[in-house]
């Protein structure tokens, strides 16, 4: 499993590994779940209350699926952990950010400069989503 | 047209900064082709036969002449003195090299303009009807929602890995002029029976090698929840689409293979939970941008009758022109179809010409055509004649929109990388045999394209052109009786295709199964219509 | 014959593999044999090319001619601009790539 390389919460985490959707429907003590991009992530929803963490998994950088998953948690009301893992590129974590992840186990550790300049790139944007920024349009119209 | 706060202003200046940094990290080695390529292509730069190609996003075809001056300084600048204007109402440079490429699009961030989006797997620049805000026909004036659209899709979170590109076209009037219902999502802005406005909403459109109709998920959705259906929509796609098979990618697939009803089904369903999230700018949002497409201030009480003693004129006027919503103006088709030119091409002098006579006589605006043309939306007609000598004069008076030389035309496989065919000389050759006939011919829309992929959109064309490699030669097929607009039909195949020579013989065969068969005013694609397949294939088989 | 082509990475520029850089000129382009993945792997990694790929060519009375359009146009350049091909000055050039 690769490192956590940026982790935006102060929580403590969870060290068990995420097991596999089908898994953790078996397994009713399992607080740790990965989704692979065929994955529907409101499987996860009726137990989102013992869910910690669910790692994302991109196994090629450009299946795009996660970026929906990340939302749908958040948008259901999930606080945990959202770990964006496996081909994770320095160019897309603001995206990912954005979505709703807030940690990143890159299979290749992301260059430091490069991945903080990347966070703080995008002073507005136009869309909401769960994150908490105002879109441009909020600014506009106060 | 719009104009950009300190907020859209930030958005390009910052993708400028991102994409230079991109660019250098791929020059130092740091980022390999592989994880760059998806990244230049969000920034519109592909890598083509000769070069890198650069295509800049002209949002829904709406320009300036502070634009074109730029745009025309580009050409001279970064590349050979030339752009094309494409059937995505865009301009692209075929020169470009990546180490400039971070320059071109700062100098474009001076005058509004970017490349965000023009290519890769995100929703590309949104087209619209060139005579917004200048046709009698328009409910309303489609730009400010395809401007609404242009700013929720830019660095969308979600959909920037998409399975495949995502096109939109936004429309108000019945006629469609922008090939609405051959895009990916298809909207036309409608009045219901309390006139309310809302979006009809049409799915799963587009041309590529599995032509489809987009079908309508949904008739009218408010307009106050527009973003939030589109949203639903490209949800759904993003999570179902199939990623197995790119030549499978697209969201016709996923509509056809789901059907129509299921999809809707899903994406109402996914719509329910999104009005739960807030994301619909609010109405504020929509007036402050509709307050940029007020109507220019046009003079009233002017003549509305033009002087038509030059028959060069008055030919010109009868092809080129429409009629305005506002007496006494009427809009302007600039052919960029030469009679042996390259279609859509136009050098950095005649760029920056058409901006000048913009500024000069339509109220400093320009639209691109998806038929590769410029339009001058609002002309006096007392201005009409002067503007009318200064085309001619510099090669841009050509009598043809709508008739067999106006033909749109991919690049082709003199450019683009993935071609099978040249498309360019084909529309070169049946332009010079043709344009003699083309008054007789009457309208006729003729659409090359050089692969599969269909850029040129031939299976909308009433006589289309498939360039395809057979064995390593070039191989033309012929299609007939595609149309766009609202009776949108999909060209069927003639049979065995033909050489270079040969399809250029064959247009005109057709073009003469038709005169010979046609009854009153029809134009070629009713004769088509009402006689069908047969006489043709007879007249080039039999 | 197997020659190599690839684009500049700086520039974009159309090149071949003469043996030791990449040059402008399909001429120059030599026989890699068996050899092509190596040198492509190698040009790539030093950020040579771009895009770089291997293509079966003749050598006949007019030099080395790719053997299929596509790269017989990536020599020339646009047949619609013959100004802008790498033999402005012959009228003939464009008869090469058919």
């Amino acid at each position: 499993m690769a490192e956590v390389q940026y982790r935006f919460r102060d929580d403590e985490p969870v060290s068990d590994p995420g097991v596999t959707v089908d898994a953790f429907g078996e397994q009713t003590n399992a607080a740790a779940v990965r989704l692979e991009p065929g994955d529907d992530a409101r499987d996860l929803l009726p137990h989102l209350e013992r869910l910690r963490l669910v790692e994302v998994n991109f196994p090629v950088f450009g299946d795009g699926r996660g970026y929906s998953s990340a939302r749908i948690l958040r948008e259901a009301g999930y606080s945990g952990e959202l770990r964006a893992v496996g081909q994770v590129l320095v160019d897309q974590i603001a995206l990912m950010r954005r979505c709703g992840f807030d940690a990143f186990a890159p299979d290749q550790p992301l260059e430091p400069t490069d991945a903080e300049a990347a966070f703080a790139r995008w002073a507005d944007v136009y869309q909401p989503t769960t994150d908490g920024r105002a879109p441009i349009w909020a600014k506009r119209h106060g | 047209m719009y104009r950009y706060d300190q907020y859209d202003q930030a958005m390009v200046d910052t993708r400028v900064e991102e994409f230079r940094d991109q660019v250098r990290r791929r020059l130092e080695g740091h980022l390999p082709e592989e994880a760059f390529r998806p990244l230049r292509l969000m920034n519109g730069l592909y890598l083509q036969l000769h070069a890198y190609m650069l295509r800049v996003a002209v949002p829904y075809g709406t320009l300036n002449s502070a634009q074109m001056q730029v745009l025309g300084d580009i050409a001279d600048k970064y590349d050979r003195g030339y752009g094309h204007f494409t059937t995505r109402q865009n301009i692209q440079y075929n020169w470009i090299k990546l180490e400039d490429a971070p320059d071109i699009l700062a100098d474009l961030a001076t005058v509004e303009m970017h490349a965000f989006q023009t290519s890769g797997n995100c929703i590309r620049n949104t087209t619209s009807d060139q005579y917004a805000g200048a046709a009698a026909d328009e409910v309303v004036d489609p730009r400010p929602y395809a401007e609404l659209i242009r700013q929720w899709s830019t660095v969308h979170p979600e959909f920037n890995f998409l399975p495949r590109k995502f096109k939109m076209a936004v429309i108000a009037s019945d006629t469609d002029r922008a090939a609405m219902r051959l895009h990916d999502i298809g909207i036309q802005i409608v009045k219901n029976e309390s006139g309310e406005l809302g979006a009809a909403l049409y799915a799963g459109g587009g041309m590529g090698r599995t032509p489809m109709i987009a079908p309508c998920i949904n008739p009218f959705v408010p307009i106050g929840q527009m973003i939030t259906y589109a949203e639903a929509c490209l949800r759904v796609y993003n999570r179902h689409g199939r990623r197995d098979n790119k030549y499978k990618a697209r969201i016709k697939i996923l509509v056809h293979e789901l059907g129509k009803d299921e999809y809707t089904r899903q994406v109402e369903a996914e719509f329910a939970h999104l009005l739960t999230q807030n994301i619909e700018p609010p109405a504020a949002e929509l007036e402050r941008i509709k307050t940029f497409f007020a109507d220019p201030p046009f003079e009233t009480g002017i003549p509305d009758e033009l002087d038509r003693s030059d028959p060069a004129f008055a030919r010109w006027v009868d092809t080129n022109c429409l009629t305005h919503k506002q007496p006494g103006y009427i809009a302007v088709t600039i052919s960029l179809k030469p009679v042996g030119g390259i279609p859509g091409d136009a050098s950095a002098d005649q760029i920056r010409l058409m901006g000048d006579l913009a500024k000069q006589y339509s109220f400093d605006e320009l639209r691109v055509t998806h038929a590769q043309n410029i339009v001058l939306p609002h002309v006096k007609k007392a201005d009409l004649y002067a503007l009318w000598q200064v085309l001619e004069a510099n090669g841009l008076g050509t009598p043809n929109l709508d008739l067999i030389g106006d033909i749109i035309a991919c690049p082709g496989l003199d450019y683009c990388s993935l071609a099978n065919a040249r498309s360019i000389p084909v529309a070169q050759k049946i332009s010079e045999r043709l344009a003699p006939r083309e008054a007789e011919i009457g309208e006729l829309k003729l659409k090359i394209s050089g692969c599969i992929n269909a850029c040129g959109h031939h299976h909308a064309g009433h006589i289309g052109i498939l360039g395809v490699d057979r064995k390593g030669v070039e191989n033309y097929q012929l299609l007939l009786g595609g149309c766009e607009g609202a009776d949108t039909s999909l060209g069927q195949i003639t049979g065995p295709g033909f050489d270079e020579d040969g399809i250029v013989g064959a247009v005109e065969k057709a073009t003469e199964v038709y005169l010979a068969n046609k009854q009153g005013e029809e134009r070629f694609l009713d004769t088509y219509r009402r006689i069908g397949m047969a006489p043709f294939k007879e007249a080039l088989y039999g | 014959m197997k020659i190599l082509t690839g684009n500049d990475l700086k520039t974009g520029a159309v090149t071949w593999w003469d043996g030791v850089q990449w040059s402008l000129h399909v001429e120059d382009a030599v026989d890699v044999g068996e050899h092509a993945d190596t040198i492509l792997a190698r040009e790539e990694a030093a950020r040579r090319v771009n895009s770089a790929y291997a293509i079966d060519a003749v050598k006949d009375e007019t030099g080395v001619r790719p053997a299929h359009i596509k790269d017989r146009i990536r020599a020339l350049g646009p047949t619609v601009r013959p100004d802008l091909t790498l033999k402005p000055a012959d009228p003939e050039a464009g008869n090469w790539v058919i």
